[in-house]
């Protein structure tokens, strides 16, 4: 099974319970929906942009609505899910606070993924060789690229402090995928990010 | 009209209660079935008509010896397929292929009802198939289907018998008609009711219909089926005989020519009195006025929502489904949906669109995996 999902999606499977409640926000093709509904009995529904993604999502008789969560989201109400999951789509939207924050509106935490803009053979493309950084999970071209608001590790932990937005997980991952350990060099050395974050029930 | 041929026909004994208070007696229900009912009878789908449509919705229609309105998404291999589903589409009540109607005989007075036949609403619709449904002894329909009026009939389905169905697939429709939509149908029955041969609905004895008012309604009602874009590429500017203008008031342009063959091919299979009764219980349609709201109607549902709009569709857009979509993402449904790009407009559900189809498909695949047949 989990050879079907990516490194980052099998993480984040880890961190969802048994039958809770989930909305995967640019689910895709539906592959991490299809695996939790199988190994947690979780119910899920997702939001998917593209058509093909939501056809092959309903073929697996998943509940996916076509829509774009830059705008979207504002639709679902609050509290009604346990978790959001938010993979490796953040640096494409045009309004990654709103949508940060529409996720924990939404749901009682979100899991949100990304590709680490402060890795350091990202930090070596510039630095280097003068060109934009490319490697597998940020594989465009500078003009072609979906991905318009890229972000360190450590951009997201100054954004959620600032928002007063509360950090309860912070995973890492290497280029091969594997998870590692997280201290004060993740920044430099993490390939791939996962957080996961609620709001402050105080504020 | 054409006399009936080839249809079956199911009998209500009982009267059936209508939303406006009134009373249906003897009421008949036209319909046409395609493919088996297996034993367990689990694997019915109700088709639903829209406001022109009829029971023929699959094979070749033995009235206009064309092919069925959804002939290309029902049959044997087909999106909905014969060779699984059973298929049952009923003429709507109210509607003039065989269900009782404003064409009917009333059998209290022995005469045709004309305007003595009681306005009808599509729950009214949706009772009296509710009634052929479970005389077919069908429990649970596996899905309910249709676009535009019957995607409205799919919705109220979905609401009142919410427990009889396990798949809703309401296409290219809204929860009410919206003021634009009102306009255009009264039009179309201004039309109607303008034209002298309509004398108060009492025309079936004279022998003449008002074949010019009702061919006007319909001309109306199709230029709201497509988009600006797809009658342009259609027909542009193009002249139909000449290449110079007549200079009078016969037929220039193609377009023209088409929406006077469209008006006149419909005035031969259609009750203008039926086009009035139709017309206004879609009008009447609205789920957000019932109680609880649009979010109310759908509480505690167990239906599996799958809905599909199509980008160029002015009569109903996008906009209307996802109002509804957002009322069922806050009751907690199960709901799916997609946008389809085209430039055909509302009429799209009727036409081939690949990626439509495709989807539908594997939505009801993964339904059949999902309930079992």
């Amino acid at each position: 099974m989990k050879k079907n999902l990516r490194n980052d999606l099998f993480v984040i499977s880890k961190l969802i319970n048994d039958r809770e409640k989930i909305l995967d926000v640019g689910c895709g093709s539906g592959n991490l929906l299809d695996f939790l509904l199988k190994t947690k009995k979780v119910d899920c529904r997702g939001i998917e942009i593209s058509q093909s993604g939501v056809n092959e999502c309903v073929k697996k008789g998943l509940s996916v609505i076509q829509g774009d969560a830059n705008y979207d989201l504002d639709d679902y109400p609050s509290n009604a899910f346990s978790t959001v999951i938010l993979s490796q789509t953040i640096q494409a939207m045009i309004f990654p606070d709103a949508v940060i924050k529409n996720l924990i509106r939404i749901g009682r935490r979100a899991i949100i993924s990304f590709p680490n803009f402060g890795y350091w053979k990202v930090r070596k493309d510039l630095l280097v060789r003068g060109k934009m950084p490319k490697n597998d999970i940020l594989p465009y071209e500078w003009f072609d690229t979906p991905n318009i608001h890229l972000c360190s590790c450590k951009d997201f932990q100054i954004f959620c402090e600032k928002n007063k937005i509360i950090i309860e997980k912070f995973m890492c991952l290497s280029e091969k995928g594997n998870q590692m350990k997280t201290n004060y060099f993740s920044n430099f050395f993490a390939y791939q990010v996962i957080f996961s974050v609620s709001k402050n029930k105080k504020s | 009209m054409k006399s009936l041929i080839l249809t079956d026909k199911f009998k209500i004994k009982n009267s059936i209660k209508l939303d406006s208070g009134e009373y249906i007696d003897s009421c008949e229900v036209a319909f046409k079935t395609f493919g088996e009912l297996n034993k367990k009878k689990t694997n019915a789908i109700l088709v639903c008509h829209a406001l022109s449509g009829d029971q023929f919705c699959s094979e070749i229609n033995p009235l206009t010896k064309k092919k069925g309105w959804w002939n290309i998404l029902i049959g044997p291999g087909k999106v909905i397929d014969t060779n699984i589903f059973f298929v049952v589409c009923s003429n709507v009540l109210g509607g003039c292929m065989g269900s009782t109607g404003p064409s009917s005989i009333n059998p209290n007075t022995k005469t045709n009802y004309g305007l003595n036949f009681p306005v009808i609403t599509i729950s009214d619709m949706v009772k009296v198939q509710e009634k052929l449904v479970s005389g077919l002894g069908i429990k649970k329909l596996f899905a309910v289907i249709g676009g535009s009026m019957g995607g409205m009939q799919t919705l109220e389905w979905a609401t009142r018998f919410s427990s009889k169905v396990n798949v809703a697939i309401p296409i290219a429709t809204s929860y009410r008609h919206s003021a634009q939509n009102i306009a255009f149908h009264e039009i179309g029955r201004q039309a109607i009711m303008a034209d002298p041969v309509w004398n108060k609905g009492n025309y079936y004895k004279s022998k003449k219909e008002p074949k010019g008012g009702l061919s006007v309604a319909r001309m109306i009602a199709h230029i709201t089926y497509l988009s600006e874009h797809a009658l342009q590429r259609k027909f542009g500017r193009n002249l139909q005989n000449s290449n110079f203008f007549s200079f009078n008031f016969d037929t220039d342009f193609q377009i023209e020519s088409y929406l006077k063959h469209q008006g006149s091919s419909f005035v031969e299979r259609f009750d203008a009195n039926s086009y009035l009764y139709i017309t206004k219980a879609m009008d009447y349609f609205d789920l957000s006025c019932r109680k609880g709201g649009l979010s109310g109607v759908f509480k505690n549902s167990n239906v599996n929502f799958c809905f599909f709009t199509f980008t160029s569709d002015w009569l109903f857009p996008t906009s209307e489904t996802k109002t509804i979509i957002k009322s069922l993402n806050s009751s907690n449904s199960l709901v799916s949906f997609v946008e389809v790009k085209t430039d055909k407009g509302h009429d799209a559900f009727l036409l081939e669109e690949p990626e439509f189809h495709a989807t539908l498909k594997g939505f009801i695949e993964g339904q059949i995996g999902k309930h079992g047949i």
